[in-house]
Protein backbone atom coordinates (compact mmCIF):
# COMPACT_ATOMS: atom_id res chain seq x y z
CA UNK A 1 0.00 0.00 0.00
CA UNK A 2 1.15 3.50 -0.70
CA UNK A 3 2.22 5.39 2.40
CA UNK A 4 0.19 8.51 3.07
CA UNK A 5 2.29 11.61 3.50
CA UNK A 6 0.49 13.62 6.16
CA UNK A 7 2.18 16.90 5.31
CA UNK A 8 0.34 19.43 3.24
CA UNK A 9 1.97 20.08 -0.07
CA UNK A 10 -0.85 22.14 -1.49
CA UNK A 11 1.56 24.77 -2.76
CA UNK A 12 3.31 22.15 -4.84
CA UNK A 13 0.43 19.97 -5.84
CA UNK A 14 -1.93 22.34 -7.60
CA UNK A 15 -4.47 19.62 -8.05
CA UNK A 16 -5.02 19.09 -4.34
CA UNK A 17 -6.36 22.50 -3.44
CA UNK A 18 -8.51 22.40 -0.28
CA UNK A 19 -12.14 21.49 -0.70
CA UNK A 20 -11.85 20.36 -4.28
CA UNK A 21 -11.92 16.61 -4.21
CA UNK A 22 -11.17 16.42 -7.90
CA UNK A 23 -9.45 13.10 -7.68
CA UNK A 24 -11.79 10.37 -8.66
CA UNK A 25 -14.59 12.70 -9.68
CA UNK A 26 -14.40 11.40 -13.23
CA UNK A 27 -14.24 7.78 -12.21
CA UNK A 28 -17.27 5.67 -12.70
CA UNK A 29 -17.65 3.33 -9.76
CA UNK A 30 -14.87 4.86 -7.70
CA UNK A 31 -17.03 4.79 -4.58
CA UNK A 32 -17.50 1.06 -4.99
CA UNK A 33 -13.79 0.51 -4.78
CA UNK A 34 -13.38 2.08 -1.36
CA UNK A 35 -11.45 5.19 -0.44
CA UNK A 36 -8.36 3.47 0.88
CA UNK A 37 -7.39 1.88 -2.43
CA UNK A 38 -4.66 3.23 -4.63
CA UNK A 39 -6.05 4.80 -7.75
CA UNK A 40 -9.32 5.95 -6.28
CA UNK A 41 -10.12 8.82 -3.91
CA UNK A 42 -7.48 10.84 -2.17
CA UNK A 43 -8.69 12.42 1.07
CA UNK A 44 -8.83 16.20 0.58
CA UNK A 45 -5.77 17.93 1.92
CA UNK A 46 -3.74 14.74 2.17
CA UNK A 47 -1.06 13.84 -0.33
CA UNK A 48 0.66 10.55 -1.05
CA UNK A 49 4.37 10.27 -1.71
CA UNK A 50 5.22 10.39 -5.39
CA UNK A 51 6.43 7.01 -6.67
CA UNK A 52 6.92 7.83 -10.33
CA UNK A 53 7.04 10.80 -12.67
CA UNK A 54 5.94 10.80 -16.31
CA UNK A 55 7.12 13.50 -18.72
CA UNK A 56 5.94 14.10 -22.27
CA UNK A 57 6.84 16.56 -25.00
CA UNK A 58 7.72 17.00 -28.65
CA UNK A 59 9.14 20.01 -30.49
CA UNK A 60 11.71 21.75 -28.29
CA UNK A 61 11.57 19.12 -25.57
CA UNK A 62 15.08 17.81 -25.89
CA UNK A 63 16.50 21.14 -24.76
CA UNK A 64 13.70 21.47 -22.18
CA UNK A 65 14.72 18.11 -20.70
CA UNK A 66 18.27 19.44 -20.62
CA UNK A 67 17.05 22.05 -18.13
CA UNK A 68 15.25 19.49 -15.98
CA UNK A 69 16.89 16.06 -15.89
CA UNK A 70 20.49 17.03 -14.94
CA UNK A 71 19.03 18.87 -11.93
CA UNK A 72 17.48 15.75 -10.39
CA UNK A 73 19.31 13.84 -7.64
CA UNK A 74 20.56 10.26 -8.00
CA UNK A 75 18.04 8.96 -5.47
CA UNK A 76 14.77 10.01 -6.99
CA UNK A 77 11.57 8.26 -8.08
CA UNK A 78 11.73 6.75 -11.57
CA UNK A 79 11.18 9.22 -14.42
CA UNK A 80 9.40 7.84 -17.51
CA UNK A 81 9.70 9.94 -20.63
CA UNK A 82 8.03 10.06 -24.03
CA UNK A 83 9.49 12.57 -26.47
CA UNK A 84 8.49 12.51 -30.12
CA UNK A 85 11.76 12.26 -31.99
CA UNK A 86 12.80 10.59 -35.19
CA UNK A 87 14.98 7.56 -34.61
CA UNK A 88 18.60 8.22 -35.47
CA UNK A 89 20.39 5.78 -33.20
CA UNK A 90 19.18 2.93 -30.98
CA UNK A 91 18.81 5.12 -27.90
CA UNK A 92 19.53 8.71 -28.91
CA UNK A 93 17.99 10.40 -25.86
CA UNK A 94 19.52 7.93 -23.44
CA UNK A 95 22.94 8.45 -24.95
CA UNK A 96 22.46 12.20 -24.83
CA UNK A 97 21.43 12.38 -21.18
CA UNK A 98 23.35 9.54 -19.54
CA UNK A 99 26.59 11.54 -19.13
CA UNK A 100 24.75 14.63 -17.86
CA UNK A 101 22.46 13.13 -15.24
CA UNK A 102 22.87 11.74 -11.73
CA UNK A 103 20.00 9.37 -12.51
CA UNK A 104 21.02 6.30 -14.50
CA UNK A 105 19.48 5.62 -17.92
CA UNK A 106 17.67 2.28 -17.86
CA UNK A 107 17.04 -0.03 -20.82
CA UNK A 108 13.40 0.13 -21.77
CA UNK A 109 12.69 -3.45 -22.77
CA UNK A 110 9.62 -5.53 -21.97
CA UNK A 111 9.79 -6.87 -18.41
CA UNK A 112 12.43 -4.39 -17.25
CA UNK A 113 11.57 -3.38 -13.65
CA UNK A 114 10.82 0.32 -13.05
CA UNK A 115 12.97 1.39 -10.13
CA UNK A 116 14.04 4.48 -8.23
CA UNK A 117 17.08 6.32 -9.45
CA UNK A 118 16.54 5.74 -13.16
CA UNK A 119 15.35 7.47 -16.32
CA UNK A 120 13.25 5.49 -18.81
CA UNK A 121 13.09 6.86 -22.35
CA UNK A 122 10.43 5.39 -24.64
CA UNK A 123 12.21 3.72 -27.58
CA UNK A 124 11.50 5.04 -31.07
CA UNK A 125 8.54 3.49 -32.88
CA UNK A 126 7.05 1.71 -29.83
CA UNK A 127 4.37 2.75 -27.39
CA UNK A 128 5.71 2.65 -23.83
CA UNK A 129 3.36 1.40 -21.10
CA UNK A 130 3.63 0.46 -17.44
CA UNK A 131 2.61 -3.08 -16.46
CA UNK A 132 0.72 -3.52 -13.20
CA UNK A 133 3.75 -5.17 -11.58
CA UNK A 134 5.67 -1.96 -12.32
CA UNK A 135 7.66 -3.24 -15.24
CA UNK A 136 8.11 -1.77 -18.69
CA UNK A 137 5.79 -2.85 -21.50
CA UNK A 138 6.00 -1.99 -25.19
CA UNK A 139 3.49 -2.20 -28.00
CA UNK A 140 3.24 -1.56 -31.72
CA UNK A 141 -0.42 -0.67 -31.72
CA UNK A 142 -1.27 2.06 -34.24
CA UNK A 143 0.13 5.54 -33.64
CA UNK A 144 -1.93 7.86 -31.43
CA UNK A 145 -2.01 11.51 -32.58
CA UNK A 146 0.28 10.32 -35.39
CA UNK A 147 2.85 9.40 -32.77
CA UNK A 148 4.43 6.16 -31.65
CA UNK A 149 5.43 6.48 -28.87
CA UNK A 150 2.44 8.47 -27.67
CA UNK A 151 2.41 10.51 -24.47
CA UNK A 152 -1.25 9.68 -23.84
CA UNK A 153 -0.53 5.95 -23.91
CA UNK A 154 2.26 6.21 -21.32
CA UNK A 155 0.38 8.62 -19.05
CA UNK A 156 -2.85 6.60 -19.12
CA UNK A 157 -1.16 3.31 -18.29
CA UNK A 158 1.03 4.88 -15.58
CA UNK A 159 -2.04 6.55 -14.05
CA UNK A 160 -3.71 3.12 -13.81
CA UNK A 161 -0.75 1.65 -11.98
CA UNK A 162 0.44 4.50 -9.75
CA UNK A 163 -2.83 6.38 -9.17
CA UNK A 164 -2.30 9.32 -6.80
CA UNK A 165 1.39 8.44 -6.43
CA UNK A 166 2.09 9.70 -9.95
CA UNK A 167 3.18 13.14 -11.14
CA UNK A 168 2.68 14.07 -14.81
CA UNK A 169 4.51 16.82 -16.66
CA UNK A 170 3.68 18.11 -20.16
CA UNK A 171 6.40 20.14 -21.86
CA UNK A 172 6.70 22.12 -25.06
CA UNK A 173 5.36 20.46 -28.19
CA UNK A 174 3.51 20.86 -31.43
CA UNK A 175 0.63 18.40 -31.09
CA UNK A 176 -2.15 17.75 -28.62
CA UNK A 177 -0.73 14.39 -27.54
CA UNK A 178 -0.48 14.35 -23.73
CA UNK A 179 -3.69 16.25 -22.97
CA UNK A 180 -5.88 13.18 -22.46
CA UNK A 181 -3.02 11.45 -20.68
CA UNK A 182 -2.62 14.31 -18.22
CA UNK A 183 -6.36 14.22 -17.63
CA UNK A 184 -6.07 10.53 -16.78
CA UNK A 185 -3.27 11.31 -14.31
CA UNK A 186 -5.48 13.97 -12.73
CA UNK A 187 -8.54 11.72 -12.67
CA UNK A 188 -6.62 9.09 -10.72
CA UNK A 189 -5.55 11.67 -8.16
CA UNK A 190 -2.03 12.26 -9.46
CA UNK A 191 -0.30 15.63 -9.59
CA UNK A 192 -0.20 17.52 -12.85
CA UNK A 193 2.24 20.11 -14.16
CA UNK A 194 2.47 21.94 -17.45
CA UNK A 195 5.24 24.06 -18.89
CA UNK A 196 3.99 27.64 -19.19
CA UNK A 197 2.93 27.89 -22.86
CA UNK A 198 4.32 31.43 -22.91
CA UNK A 199 7.82 30.05 -22.22
CA UNK A 200 7.49 26.96 -24.46
CA UNK A 201 9.22 26.68 -27.79
CA UNK A 202 5.98 25.25 -29.18
CA UNK A 203 2.85 26.14 -27.22
CA UNK A 204 0.29 23.76 -28.78
CA UNK A 205 1.00 20.81 -26.50
CA UNK A 206 1.11 22.63 -23.14
CA UNK A 207 -1.92 24.72 -24.11
CA UNK A 208 -3.90 21.58 -25.00
CA UNK A 209 -2.86 19.97 -21.72
CA UNK A 210 -4.02 23.02 -19.77
CA UNK A 211 -7.32 23.06 -21.61
CA UNK A 212 -7.81 19.41 -20.60
CA UNK A 213 -6.61 19.90 -17.01
CA UNK A 214 -7.18 23.52 -15.94
CA UNK A 215 -6.17 22.54 -12.39
CA UNK A 216 -2.62 21.67 -13.50
CA UNK A 217 0.13 23.80 -12.06
CA UNK A 218 1.81 26.02 -14.66
CA UNK A 219 5.50 26.90 -14.40
CA UNK A 220 8.56 27.83 -16.38
CA UNK A 221 11.26 25.18 -16.78
CA UNK A 222 13.14 26.58 -13.76
CA UNK A 223 9.89 26.49 -11.80
CA UNK A 224 9.20 22.92 -12.92
CA UNK A 225 12.64 21.83 -11.76
CA UNK A 226 11.95 23.34 -8.31
CA UNK A 227 8.60 21.59 -8.21
CA UNK A 228 10.07 18.23 -9.23
CA UNK A 229 12.83 18.47 -6.66
CA UNK A 230 10.22 19.42 -4.09
CA UNK A 231 8.23 16.24 -4.79
CA UNK A 232 10.85 14.31 -2.89
CA UNK A 233 11.21 15.84 0.57
CA UNK A 234 14.74 15.79 1.97
CA UNK A 235 15.21 12.89 4.37
CA UNK B 1 -5.81 -0.63 -11.63
CA UNK B 2 -9.43 -0.43 -10.53
CA UNK B 3 -9.90 -3.88 -8.95
CA UNK B 4 -13.43 -4.16 -10.33
CA UNK B 5 -12.27 -3.49 -13.85
CA UNK B 6 -9.39 -5.94 -13.54
CA UNK B 7 -11.82 -8.64 -12.39
CA UNK B 8 -14.11 -7.93 -15.34
CA UNK B 9 -11.17 -8.20 -17.72
CA UNK B 10 -9.99 -11.51 -16.25
CA UNK B 11 -13.50 -12.90 -16.52
CA UNK B 12 -13.84 -11.73 -20.12
CA UNK B 13 -10.52 -13.30 -21.13
CA UNK B 14 -11.61 -16.55 -19.46
CA UNK B 15 -14.91 -16.46 -21.31
CA UNK B 16 -13.15 -15.81 -24.63
CA UNK B 17 -10.87 -18.77 -24.00
CA UNK B 18 -13.68 -21.14 -23.07
CA UNK B 19 -16.03 -20.08 -25.84
CA UNK B 20 -13.65 -19.26 -28.73
CA UNK B 21 -10.37 -20.96 -27.73
CA UNK B 22 -8.38 -17.76 -28.11
CA UNK B 23 -6.07 -17.52 -25.13
CA UNK B 24 -5.20 -13.98 -24.07
CA UNK B 25 -5.02 -14.92 -20.39
CA UNK B 26 -1.25 -14.65 -20.26
CA UNK B 27 -0.98 -11.40 -22.15
CA UNK B 28 0.39 -8.35 -20.33
CA UNK B 29 -2.56 -6.42 -18.92
CA UNK B 30 -1.29 -2.90 -19.72
CA UNK B 31 -1.79 -3.35 -23.44
CA UNK B 32 -4.77 -5.71 -23.19
CA UNK B 33 -6.58 -3.17 -21.04
CA UNK B 34 -6.11 -0.43 -23.63
CA UNK B 35 -7.27 -2.64 -26.41
CA UNK B 36 -10.26 -4.08 -24.53
CA UNK B 37 -11.44 -0.57 -23.68
CA UNK B 38 -11.08 0.46 -27.33
CA UNK B 39 -12.99 -2.65 -28.35
CA UNK B 40 -15.68 -1.88 -25.76
CA UNK B 41 -16.12 1.60 -27.23
CA UNK B 42 -16.31 0.18 -30.75
CA UNK B 43 -19.02 -2.24 -29.62
CA UNK B 44 -20.88 0.52 -27.80
CA UNK B 45 -20.43 -1.13 -24.39
CA UNK B 46 -20.04 0.93 -21.21
CA UNK B 47 -18.38 -1.80 -19.20
CA UNK B 48 -16.11 -4.77 -19.80
CA UNK B 49 -18.88 -7.02 -18.44
CA UNK B 50 -21.06 -5.58 -21.17
CA UNK B 51 -18.50 -6.71 -23.73
CA UNK B 52 -18.67 -10.20 -22.25
CA UNK B 53 -22.40 -10.35 -22.72
CA UNK B 54 -22.11 -9.12 -26.30
CA UNK B 55 -19.42 -11.53 -27.45
CA UNK B 56 -21.06 -14.57 -25.82
CA UNK B 57 -24.38 -13.92 -27.54
CA UNK B 58 -23.16 -12.45 -30.83
CA UNK B 59 -20.21 -14.22 -32.47
CA UNK B 60 -19.81 -11.31 -34.92
CA UNK B 61 -19.06 -9.07 -31.97
CA UNK B 62 -16.17 -11.34 -31.06
CA UNK B 63 -14.64 -10.90 -34.52
CA UNK B 64 -14.85 -7.13 -34.00
CA UNK B 65 -13.21 -7.42 -30.59
CA UNK B 66 -10.50 -9.71 -31.98
CA UNK B 67 -9.41 -6.97 -34.39
CA UNK B 68 -8.78 -4.70 -31.41
CA UNK B 69 -7.07 -7.39 -29.35
CA UNK B 70 -4.60 -8.25 -32.10
CA UNK B 71 -4.08 -4.82 -33.66
CA UNK B 72 -0.52 -4.43 -34.88
CA UNK B 73 0.97 -1.94 -37.27
CA UNK B 74 4.27 -3.11 -38.68
CA UNK B 75 6.38 -1.94 -41.59
CA UNK B 76 8.12 -3.38 -44.60
CA UNK B 77 11.74 -3.93 -43.63
CA UNK B 78 11.16 -2.49 -40.13
CA UNK B 79 14.63 -2.09 -38.53
CA UNK B 80 16.60 -2.43 -41.79
CA UNK B 81 19.65 -3.60 -39.83
CA UNK B 82 17.75 -6.78 -38.96
CA UNK B 83 17.28 -7.60 -42.65
CA UNK B 84 20.77 -6.45 -43.59
CA UNK B 85 22.21 -8.77 -40.95
CA UNK B 86 20.07 -11.61 -42.27
CA UNK B 87 21.20 -10.90 -45.82
CA UNK B 88 24.90 -10.65 -45.04
CA UNK B 89 25.41 -13.23 -42.31
CA UNK B 90 22.60 -15.78 -42.55
CA UNK B 91 21.79 -15.99 -46.28
CA UNK B 92 25.31 -17.35 -47.08
CA UNK B 93 24.66 -20.23 -44.68
CA UNK B 94 21.16 -20.84 -46.07
CA UNK B 95 22.64 -21.12 -49.57
CA UNK B 96 24.35 -24.32 -48.48
CA UNK B 97 20.98 -26.00 -47.71
CA UNK B 98 19.08 -27.91 -50.43
CA UNK B 99 15.83 -26.29 -49.25
CA UNK B 100 14.84 -23.68 -46.68
CA UNK B 101 11.84 -23.39 -44.41
CA UNK B 102 11.24 -20.00 -42.82
CA UNK B 103 8.48 -19.32 -40.28
CA UNK B 104 7.11 -15.83 -39.74
CA UNK B 105 5.26 -16.32 -36.44
CA UNK B 106 2.60 -13.71 -35.74
CA UNK B 107 2.71 -12.36 -39.29
CA UNK B 108 -0.28 -10.04 -38.80
CA UNK B 109 -1.14 -8.43 -42.15
CA UNK B 110 2.03 -9.66 -43.81
CA UNK B 111 4.50 -6.74 -44.03
CA UNK B 112 7.34 -8.81 -42.61
CA UNK B 113 6.40 -11.86 -44.65
CA UNK B 114 6.72 -9.90 -47.90
CA UNK B 115 9.95 -8.35 -46.66
CA UNK B 116 11.44 -11.84 -46.31
CA UNK B 117 9.98 -13.08 -49.60
CA UNK B 118 11.47 -10.08 -51.43
CA UNK B 119 14.84 -10.51 -49.76
CA UNK B 120 14.96 -14.23 -50.57
CA UNK B 121 14.05 -13.50 -54.19
CA UNK B 122 16.82 -10.92 -54.38
CA UNK B 123 19.24 -13.52 -53.08
CA UNK B 124 17.97 -16.17 -55.48
CA UNK B 125 16.65 -18.37 -52.67
CA UNK B 126 12.89 -17.89 -52.91
CA UNK B 127 12.40 -20.80 -55.33
CA UNK B 128 13.87 -23.30 -52.90
CA UNK B 129 12.12 -21.84 -49.84
CA UNK B 130 8.85 -22.53 -48.11
CA UNK B 131 7.57 -19.70 -45.94
CA UNK B 132 5.07 -20.34 -43.17
CA UNK B 133 3.05 -17.24 -42.25
CA UNK B 134 1.00 -17.79 -39.12
CA UNK B 135 -1.28 -15.64 -37.01
CA UNK B 136 -4.29 -16.04 -34.74
CA UNK B 137 -6.37 -13.41 -36.53
CA UNK B 138 -8.10 -14.79 -39.65
CA UNK B 139 -8.77 -11.29 -41.04
CA UNK B 140 -5.10 -10.37 -40.72
CA UNK B 141 -4.16 -13.61 -42.50
CA UNK B 142 -6.56 -12.77 -45.32
CA UNK B 143 -4.97 -9.34 -45.66
CA UNK B 144 -1.53 -10.95 -45.71
CA UNK B 145 -2.65 -13.36 -48.39
CA UNK B 146 -4.09 -10.52 -50.49
CA UNK B 147 -0.84 -8.54 -50.31
CA UNK B 148 -2.47 -5.16 -50.98
CA UNK B 149 -1.39 -2.12 -48.95
CA UNK B 150 -1.98 1.63 -49.10
CA UNK B 151 0.46 3.01 -51.65
CA UNK B 152 1.62 5.98 -49.58
CA UNK B 153 2.52 3.64 -46.70
CA UNK B 154 4.49 1.32 -48.94
CA UNK B 155 6.38 4.19 -50.57
CA UNK B 156 7.51 5.31 -47.12
CA UNK B 157 9.33 1.98 -46.74
CA UNK B 158 11.40 2.31 -49.90
CA UNK B 159 14.29 3.66 -47.84
CA UNK B 160 14.05 0.81 -45.31
CA UNK B 161 14.29 -1.62 -48.20
CA UNK B 162 17.37 0.16 -49.58
CA UNK B 163 18.98 0.15 -46.15
CA UNK B 164 18.49 -3.63 -45.97
CA UNK B 165 21.04 -3.99 -48.78
CA UNK B 166 18.55 -4.28 -51.65
CA UNK B 167 19.88 -4.26 -55.20
CA UNK B 168 16.77 -2.57 -56.66
CA UNK B 169 13.73 -0.51 -55.74
CA UNK B 170 10.82 -1.81 -53.64
CA UNK B 171 8.58 -0.65 -56.50
CA UNK B 172 9.95 -3.58 -58.53
CA UNK B 173 7.72 -5.88 -56.49
CA UNK B 174 4.33 -4.20 -56.67
CA UNK B 175 1.90 -2.61 -59.10
CA UNK B 176 0.35 0.70 -58.13
CA UNK B 177 -3.42 0.70 -58.63
CA UNK B 178 -5.96 3.21 -57.34
CA UNK B 179 -3.81 4.30 -54.42
CA UNK B 180 -2.85 0.73 -53.51
CA UNK B 181 0.32 -1.26 -53.89
CA UNK B 182 -0.54 -4.77 -55.12
CA UNK B 183 2.37 -7.08 -54.45
CA UNK B 184 3.48 -9.54 -57.11
CA UNK B 185 1.61 -12.80 -56.47
CA UNK B 186 4.66 -14.88 -57.39
CA UNK B 187 6.17 -13.68 -54.08
CA UNK B 188 3.68 -15.83 -52.21
CA UNK B 189 3.79 -18.88 -54.46
CA UNK B 190 5.71 -20.78 -51.77
CA UNK B 191 3.93 -19.27 -48.77
CA UNK B 192 1.67 -21.32 -46.52
CA UNK B 193 -0.76 -19.11 -44.59
CA UNK B 194 -2.06 -20.79 -41.46
CA UNK B 195 -4.01 -20.09 -38.31
CA UNK B 196 -1.60 -20.89 -35.47
CA UNK B 197 -1.49 -19.79 -31.85
CA UNK B 198 1.72 -19.59 -29.89
CA UNK B 199 -0.42 -19.88 -26.76
CA UNK B 200 -2.33 -23.07 -27.57
CA UNK B 201 -0.88 -24.83 -30.64
CA UNK B 202 2.13 -27.10 -31.14
CA UNK B 203 5.12 -27.18 -33.48
CA UNK B 204 4.05 -28.03 -37.05
CA UNK B 205 7.27 -28.18 -39.11
CA UNK B 206 11.03 -28.26 -38.94
CA UNK B 207 12.44 -24.89 -39.96
CA UNK B 208 15.81 -23.26 -40.57
CA UNK B 209 14.69 -19.75 -39.67
CA UNK B 210 12.02 -18.41 -37.30
CA UNK B 211 11.27 -14.69 -37.29
CA UNK B 212 8.91 -13.56 -34.54
CA UNK B 213 9.09 -9.84 -33.97
CA UNK B 214 7.10 -7.68 -31.60
CA UNK B 215 4.83 -10.53 -30.59
CA UNK B 216 6.56 -11.64 -27.40
CA UNK B 217 6.34 -8.03 -26.12
CA UNK B 218 2.66 -8.68 -25.39
CA UNK B 219 3.20 -11.93 -23.49
CA UNK B 220 3.76 -12.56 -19.81
CA UNK B 221 6.93 -14.46 -18.98
CA UNK B 222 5.36 -17.95 -18.90
CA UNK B 223 3.78 -17.50 -22.33
CA UNK B 224 7.03 -16.10 -23.70
CA UNK B 225 8.73 -19.27 -22.51
CA UNK B 226 6.11 -21.41 -24.22
CA UNK B 227 6.56 -19.56 -27.51
CA UNK B 228 10.35 -19.71 -27.35
CA UNK B 229 10.23 -23.45 -26.65
CA UNK B 230 8.10 -23.87 -29.80
CA UNK B 231 10.70 -21.96 -31.81
CA UNK B 232 13.50 -24.06 -30.36
CA UNK B 233 11.68 -27.30 -31.12
CA UNK B 234 10.85 -26.17 -34.65
CA UNK B 235 14.36 -25.02 -35.52
CA UNK B 236 16.89 -27.48 -36.86
CA UNK B 237 20.22 -27.58 -34.99
CA UNK B 238 22.04 -24.29 -35.73
CA UNK B 239 18.78 -22.78 -37.06
CA UNK B 240 18.25 -19.04 -36.65
CA UNK B 241 15.77 -17.14 -34.48
CA UNK B 242 15.12 -13.43 -35.08
CA UNK B 243 13.31 -11.23 -32.53
CA UNK B 244 12.12 -7.61 -32.34
CA UNK B 245 14.56 -4.81 -31.64
CA UNK B 246 13.49 -4.60 -27.98
CA UNK B 247 13.07 -8.33 -27.39
CA UNK B 248 15.69 -10.67 -26.02
CA UNK B 249 16.06 -14.08 -24.41
CA UNK B 250 17.49 -12.41 -21.29
CA UNK B 251 14.58 -13.29 -19.00
CA UNK B 252 13.75 -16.61 -20.66
CA UNK B 253 14.27 -20.03 -19.13
CA UNK B 254 15.39 -21.17 -22.60
CA UNK B 255 18.12 -18.55 -22.91
CA UNK B 256 20.84 -21.20 -22.81
CA UNK B 257 19.32 -23.13 -25.72
CA UNK B 258 20.44 -20.30 -28.00
CA UNK B 259 23.53 -18.28 -28.63
CA UNK B 260 23.65 -14.67 -29.77
CA UNK B 261 24.71 -14.26 -33.40
CA UNK B 262 24.09 -10.52 -33.84
CA UNK B 263 23.30 -8.72 -30.59
CA UNK B 264 21.98 -5.40 -31.89
CA UNK B 265 20.08 -6.99 -34.76
CA UNK B 266 18.55 -9.59 -32.40
CA UNK B 267 19.51 -12.73 -34.31
CA UNK B 268 20.05 -15.88 -32.28
CA UNK B 269 21.11 -19.39 -33.22
CA UNK B 270 19.90 -22.66 -31.76
CA UNK B 271 22.70 -24.54 -30.04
Amino acid sequence: MTPIDPRRTGNVAGSNSPGSNLAGSNLAGSNLAGSNLVGTNVPPGASVAVEAIVIGGSAGSVSALGELLPGLPADFPPVLIVIHVLPSSPNPLGNLFAPRCALRVADVEPGEPIERGALYFAPADYHFLVESDRRCALSIEPPVHFSRPSIDVLFESAAEVYGPALAGVVLTGASSDGALGLRAVHARGGRTFVQDPATAEARTMPAAALAAVPEARVASLAGLLDVLRGLEPAR
Amino acid sequence: MDPNEELEMRLLLDAIYQRFHYDFRQYGMASVRRRLLQGARALGCDTVSGVQERVLHDPKAFIVLLQYLTVQVSDFFRDPGYFLGFRERIVPILRTYPSIKLWVAGCSSGEELYSFAILLREEGLLEKAILYATDINPEALQAAEAGIYPLDRVKAFTQNHQASGAPCSLATYYTAKYGSAVFDRSLRKNVVFADHSLATDAVFAETQVVSCRNVLIYFERSLQDRAISLFRDSLCPRGFLGLGSKESLRFSRHELDFEVVMRDERWFQRR
